[in-house]
């Protein structure tokens, strides 16, 4: 039993003194080394404070922004789909584009937060906070376009198996239907991670606050957690499960999602390729919009220790790898297209590249494939503006990859005769413009009121959570 | 701190990681049973310093994955039941040619509600073996509490231990390095 109380140090292997390993500069996850008391009082620091001028600013301004979305869709309830452009030959426009857009961008939280949870990678810890959050907010704007695309809005709890006056159940052999299931799955899990993951810290600004309002608000939300070892135990469990089930979670919703197309007997959609081409284009596309996010929240609040030039860099390289598989994917489609020797397939794929919506190729190409590979070099991934200005354009470019895939295809299907171009409405536009305001005002929100940083995550990595002191 | 109130425990405060790391292992040699640690992160290994290892040789282990794993099967379960009531008995649907039921086509609907079940059984597990929500604690009372949840790590031995003795513990407490120990008292109403 006491076995535990003394620490064997293991004598280092006879071979390490031979070949004399090149000792690497660690930098570390926390610079300047930073106390643990610095780390509390700066990130619950952004929450007490009073609320900065610019925040107001902004809020406003992502509040009117939103408020196009409003008008969007207050147009297409009171009137009907039709106001939306998508018609014969193609009925998934904008709407279904949109749709996996802001979904995509979502995984890049989920990666974050379980899947190099498992791998072990510290320096996720200061910024899986915020990229649960965005994938959370990123979840409700890609709803909004499935749940109003289905015309009556009111009638939308019919997707879900919910006993009826018709009394017709939802059909499950439809890809759409296992899609409710996906994304309402992926909703709720990733707020239940986001928010169990956030109970240590609502306790400390519990214990910190000194306003009436805040002790009930956080003292609610924490649930009253006290910092104990059984606490933690059955905490750490937890967390480390809902990691494990969030990374085939996050893995089957794009997958899900790509089923969509990709069931469809229609050229360009029915490949296999499609699952893992999507869930990497989705993690692409997260870490663009982790970037677009937080380069300007550290620069605004001053969070230059815990977000450091390590984590932009790895950011960097993780957009590079994903980017770098896409630009595979895209490649890999045309090979086997021509492979495949179907002239459908065949001409889907020239038409992607040279017809009605040859423009729409080239961005993306240009966004998503050369873009990233700029990343190779350290100036650039240490040109923290410029790095910003990529994200940016990786956005773009996985939003119109979206646009052609769904496009393409509809807009050319077999009959020459029932050959369309698509176009948006300005209701389509409305809609989509807003749904950026609408992301921004709850991410602005949550800035305001919820840790921006898993505290006790990040103290872990620091020296002083090491309890050997540094004698291992 | 008044002097009215149940008594609770003593409480003895400690700088860092290491210093509550050594004490705890001393805590648990000393034979006392009803006490806890209170840090701001998890601290790694603590387990086996406050509660030893098992005969086979690994620390105390969290039950949080049956509640998860109870979870999942339920959702598999009901995935499978519902596809099969709604599409198979209830109301017949021909669709694409595809058996009324079977276990492949839905399986993405098994797959999503196996882990949202199972999300739920870990986050409800997690929140019935911490005994949450539970608003009040009488460690909250310590006047240095909130420090646990910042920089400060703390031992808290409660007087329902048998081995507890106010002035024996308090002594022990600071031999082994606790700092500023103190009595903890619940208030006696509100």
């Amino acid at each position: 039993m006491s076995s535990a109380t003394t620490d064997t140090v293991k004598p280092s292997p006879e071979i390490l003194k031979k070949v004399k390993p090149a000792k690497l500069d660690e930098v570390p996850l926390v610079l300047n080394k930073r106390s643990l008391h610095w780390i509390t009082d700066k990130i619950c620091g952004i929450v007490e404070a009073k609320t900065p001028a610019w925040w107001w600013w902004c809020f406003i301004f992502a509040l009117s922004i939103a408020s196009f979305t409003g008008m969007g869709l207050l147009v297409l309830v009171s009137s009907g789909v039709g106001e939306w452009g998508n018609n014969n030959p193609v009925n998934w426009g904008w709407a279904i584009v949109n749709f996996v857009f802001w979904i995509g961008i979502g995984h890049a939280g989920t990666l974050i937060s379980a899947i190099l949870c498992l791998l072990k990678q510290k320096w996720r810890t200061s910024i899986n906070r915020g990229s649960e959050a965005m994938t959370v907010f990123a979840v409700m704007c890609a709803g909004i376009f499935p749940l109003f695309h289905v015309g009556r809005v009111w009638f939308a709890w019919w997707l879900f198996p919910i006993p009826n006056a018709n009394n017709i159940w939802p059909q499950f052999k439809s890809p759409l239907e296992w899609d409710v299931f996906a994304v309402s799955t992926y909703f709720t899990v990733s707020v239940l991670f986001w928010y169990m993951g956030m109970i240590p810290d609502l306790a400390v600004l519990r214990d910190r606050a000194q306003k009436m309002w805040r002790k009930y608000f956080y003292g609610f939300l924490s649930m009253g957690w006290n910092n104990s070892n059984t606490h933690w135990r059955n905490f750490e469990m937890a967390y480390l499960l809902l990691a494990g089930l969030s990374t085939p979670l996050v893995l089957s919703v794009h997958t899900i999602v790509s089923f969509d197309f990709a069931i469809a007997n229609l050229p360009g959609w029915h490949t296999t390729i499609f699952p893992p081409y999507f869930v990497a284009g989705a993690i692409f596309s997260g870490f663009g919009m982790v970037m677009t996010l937080l380069l300007p929240v550290r620069a605004v609040f001053g969070l230059h220790d815990l977000i450091n030039q390590k984590h932009i860099d790895n950011m960097c390289k993780i957009t590079l790898a994903t980017g770098s598989l896409v630009g595979y994917a895209y490649a890999m489609e045309f090979f086997i297209a021509w492979y495949g020797a179907n002239s459908y397939e065949g001409f889907a794929f020239i038409n992607r590249a040279f017809g009605n919506y040859w423009w729409a190729y080239w961005i993306m190409v240009s966004c998503n494939v050369i873009c990233p590979q700029l990343f190779w070099f350290k100036a650039i991934r240490e040109n923290t503006p410029l790095v910003w200005v990529i994200s940016i354009f990786v956005n773009i470019g996985m939003w119109f990859e979206r646009f052609v895939i769904a496009n393409t295809t509809l807009s050319r299907d077999f009959l020459p005769s029932s050959w369309g171009y698509y176009s948006p409405t300005v209701v389509d536009i409305f809609t989509f413009f807003g749904t950026f305001g609408f992301f921004s005002v709850l991410f602005l929100l949550f800035l305001r009121f919820l840790p921006l940083m898993p505290l006790a995550e990040v103290k872990s990595v620091t020296p002083m959570a090491d309890p050997h002191a540094g004698k291992h | 701190m008044a002097n009215k109130g149940i008594k609770y425990g003593l409480a003895a405060v400690f700088n860092t990681a290491s210093e509550i790391y050594t004490a705890a292992a001393k805590v648990r040699d000393a034979g006392y049973t009803s006490w806890e640690c209170y840090t701001p992160m998890p601290v790694h290994g603590l387990d086996a310093q406050m509660y030893g290892l098992d005969d086979k040789g690994f620390p105390i282990r969290s039950k949080v994955p049956r509640f998860t794993l109870t979870g999942g099967v339920t959702g598999f379960f009901t995935g499978m039941f519902i596809v099969w009531y709604m599409n198979a008995y209830d109301y017949p649907l021909i669709a694409g040619g595809k058996p009324f039921f079977s276990p492949i086509f839905p399986f993405p609907v098994f797959y999503e509600l196996t882990i949202l079940f199972a999300a739920f059984g870990t986050l409800f597990g997690m929140f019935f073996l911490n005994r949450l929500p539970r608003h009040n604690h009488p460690v909250f009372e310590h006047p240095k509490f909130g420090r646990t949840g910042d920089d400060k790590f703390m031992i808290v031995v409660e007087v329902e231990d048998p081995k507890f003795d106010d002035d024996e513990t308090a002594d022990f407490l600071k031999e082994i390095g606790g700092k500023s120990v103190s009595l903890i008292r619940e208030p006696e109403e509100f």
